[in-house]
Parts: structure tokens; C-alpha cells; sequence
């Protein structure tokens, strides 16, 4: 992929995860900070599925933003084929590792396993 | 009235410390500071000085130096720890009675206060630095490629480069990343693609369009800063940043 699609991604996450997180942080507002981290609270969250939805969303673009950036940073901390490419494959195996976890969670909890 | 001028100049006469950055890669393991004691006048540059020792204490002192006007930029070093043209740099303007002088950060050094101009040069060939255009005003029937003042607006102030190399020097990024393009190629990439008689944008923006290319600049503008011709590499990034990101075209 050419760096600029990478960079115009870079950019658009970071745009929509700050409009998201800016609705997820006026939701928890509804109630005080104590109660929101409830278990109960959390489950109920998770098993709103238009909440759910918006969780998993901030969930993937701050990793595509977060990783990106340690991607750009370690590709200018040290250079090389090799080392580039480990970087750019290792983030992205981390990326999806971390989508995948974060999600796990809402799935579980949808499938009534927690 | 030529006697109370004789006075006046040898009034302005000082003398100030020239520390000078001695290195040899090929002899030393690390860089030294020679001092030298060297008569100044207000108009004197540090050019000035940095030869009158050559002349008078230590010819051995490696510089690199042509034009002494500005306009060949060769003379680029750090000092008193800022890029600058030794022969644009007044000893006076630095008020201090130390002028220290270094190699330019982020080139390697040949000796002393000469660094090697190679990745400088390759990277501003690199970016096509000539009009790309299938056809010339050359041609026997063909008139010349005209340009209004505004389209010559456009890019001229980048036309004033000098390839000194200020610029990298001041560059964070230049320090950390090797393969990084530099704020001199890509200040040229922008003065070409603006160019209304250029017709190679599409493929000057796509060698720059890499991972150690454009996207690696963090807008520092240290690069702006310490240009002694005032271009501003800094706003032809982002400018050039604009055609990438479609604001442009």
C-alpha cells in the first residue's frame, strides 16, 4: 500500500475516534464515574448492540491509528529491509491481535458466556 | 578627516576566540576544539576568520569554501550551534566572544568543517530536479513555455535553493532517520510540481510518496528557520502534502 493511503487512513482514524470517543465519553457522563464502571453497568454496555457497535469501532480505528504511529516510529528510530519490514508485519499482526481480543470480549458477552 | 577615520576602524578592531572542530575519521576517535585568537572587524564574517587562521596559525584547518557571496553553498556549518553560510554570518551579528564553528549535523565528515555533500545531492536528483515535459521550447516552431506572474508566484522563492544543506543539518528527523528524503529534495519536488510548465507531478510525487519519504516530516521547521536564502522548506511540504491528500491539484 502506498504511504500516502496509509497516512490518509492514519489521519481519517484519528478524526472518527475522536467524534466516537467524544459520544462514548457523553454517555458515561449519563451516570457518575463509580456507577458506569459497574459489572453490571459493563455488561449491560456490551449487550446494547448499537453501544457495542461504536465500542468495537473505537476499538479498531485506535488500533489502526495507534499502531501505525509505533509503526512510523520505530521505522525512524532504525532502518533497514529487514528490520522495516518485520516492523510494518509486526504491527499489523499486533493490530489484528488486539481487534481480536477487544472483540472476544463483546462477543463473549453477547453469547452469554460471561 | 582620514586620521579621525584611521581611529574610528581601529577602534571597531577586536579580537575574539575562534574554537574550531578538529576531526579527522580517518586519524581521530572523536572530535576536538582548537582556540585561536583572531582579529575581527564589524564587517568581518566568520568565513573571514576561519581563513585567517589558515593563513596565519594552522593552515591545516579543512573548510570548504567558494564564492564567499552567498551563492554557491559551500560554506555551511554550525555556529555557535546554529546552521549557518560561514560567509553570510558576520562575526559581530553573533555577539559573543567565542565563535565556535562545526560540521553540519547529519552529514558525514570528511575533516574539520567539511561533510560530505552525496545524499544531499542523491536525494535532490533523486526528485527530478528539471522540468519533465515531453516536448522543449527548443524545437524550431515551437514558442516559449509562457508563465504568468502569478503561476511564477507559485514556486519562485523555492528556486532560490542553494543546495547547501542548512536544512538537512537542522532537520530532527534528517538526525534519527538515515533514509529519510530531507527537507531540501522535497522543498525542490514542491518548486518542479508547481511549476506550471511541468508535467511530471504524478511521477515526482510518487518518489516521494514512500515510507521514508514525505509523510516522515514532523513540521519542526527547523529547516525554515536557518535558510539563508529564505525558502521555506517547511510550507513546501505541506504544500506538497495538499497534492497528496487531494486539497490540490
Amino acid at each position: 500500500m502506498r504511504e500516502s493511503t496509509i497516512m490518509k487512513i492514519h489521519y481519517g482514524t484519528a478524526l472518527a475516534a475522536v467524534a466516537l470517543v467524544a459520544v462514548h465519553i457523553l454517555m458515561r457522563m449519563t451516570m457518575n464515574f463509580a456507577d458506569s464502571l459497574e459489572y453490571e453497568t459493563v455488561l449491560a454496555n456490551y449487550k446494547f448492540i448499537p453501544y457495542a457497535i461504536m465500542l468495537e469501532l473505537i476499538l479498531v480505528l485506535l488500533s489502526i491509528h495507534g499502531f501505525n504511529g509505533l509503526r512510523v516510529i520505530l521505522l525512524e528510530l532504525k532502518q533497514g529491509r529487514t528490520y522495516e519490514k518485520a516492523v510494518s508485519y509486526g504491527c499489523l499482526a499486533a493490530m489484528f491481535a488486539l481487534i481480536a481480543y477487544g472483540s472476544r470480549t463483546i462477543i463473549m458477552t453477547n453469547m452469554g458466556m460471561v | 578627516m582620514a586620521q579621525v577615520s584611521d581611529v574610528a576602524d581601529n577602534q571597531s578592531s577586536q579580537t575574539k576566540t575562534l574554537r574550531i572542530a578538529r576531526y579527522n575519521p580517518e586519524k581521530n576517535s572523536e572530535k576536538q576544539f582548537m582556540e585561536f585568537s583572531v582579529p575581527v572587524e564589524k564587517w568581518t564574517t566568520v568565513l573571514e576568520t576561519i581563513l585567517n587562521v589558515k593563513q596565519h596559525q594552522d593552515h591545516s584547518v579543512g573548510v570548504r569554501y567558494s564564492c564567499r557571496q552567498a551563492t554557491c553553498g559551500s560554506c555551511g556549518m554550525i555556529i555557535n550551534g546554529k546552521p549557518r553560510l560561514a560567509c553570510f554570518t558576520k562575526v559581530s551579528e553573533l555577539d559573543s566572544d567565542v565563535v565556535t564553528v562545526e560540521p553540519m549535523n547529519n552529514f558525514p565528515i570528511i575533516r574539520d568543517l567539511a561533510v560530505k555533500f552525496e545524499r544531499l545531492f542523491d536525494t535532490h536528483h533523486k526528485i527530478k530536479p528539471y522540468l519533465d515535459r515531453d516536448d522543449t521550447e527548443l524545437e524550431s516552431d515551437a514558442k516559449e513555455f509562457l508563465q504568468s506572474p502569478e503561476e511564477l508566484e507559485q514556486y519562485i522563492q523555492f528556486a532560490n535553493c542553494i543546495k547547501c544543506g542548512l536544512c538537512n543539518s537542522a532537520c530532527p528527523t534528517m538526525a534519527t532517520d538515515s533514509s529519510f528524503v530531507g527537507p531540501q529534495a522535497l522543498a525542490q519536488a514542491y518548486r518542479y510540481v508547481a511549476d506550471s510548465r511541468d508535467k511530471g507531478k504524478d511521477s515526482r510525487l510518487k518518489i516521494i510518496d514512500e515510507s521514508h519519504g514525505i509523510w516522515r516530516c514532523h513540521f519542526a521547521g527547523s529547516c525554515s528557520q536557518v535558510c539563508p536564502k529564505g525558502v521555506d522548506p517547511a510550507m513546501g511540504i505541506q504544500l506538497l502534502r495538499g497534492y497528496m491528500l487531494g486539497f490540490r491539484s
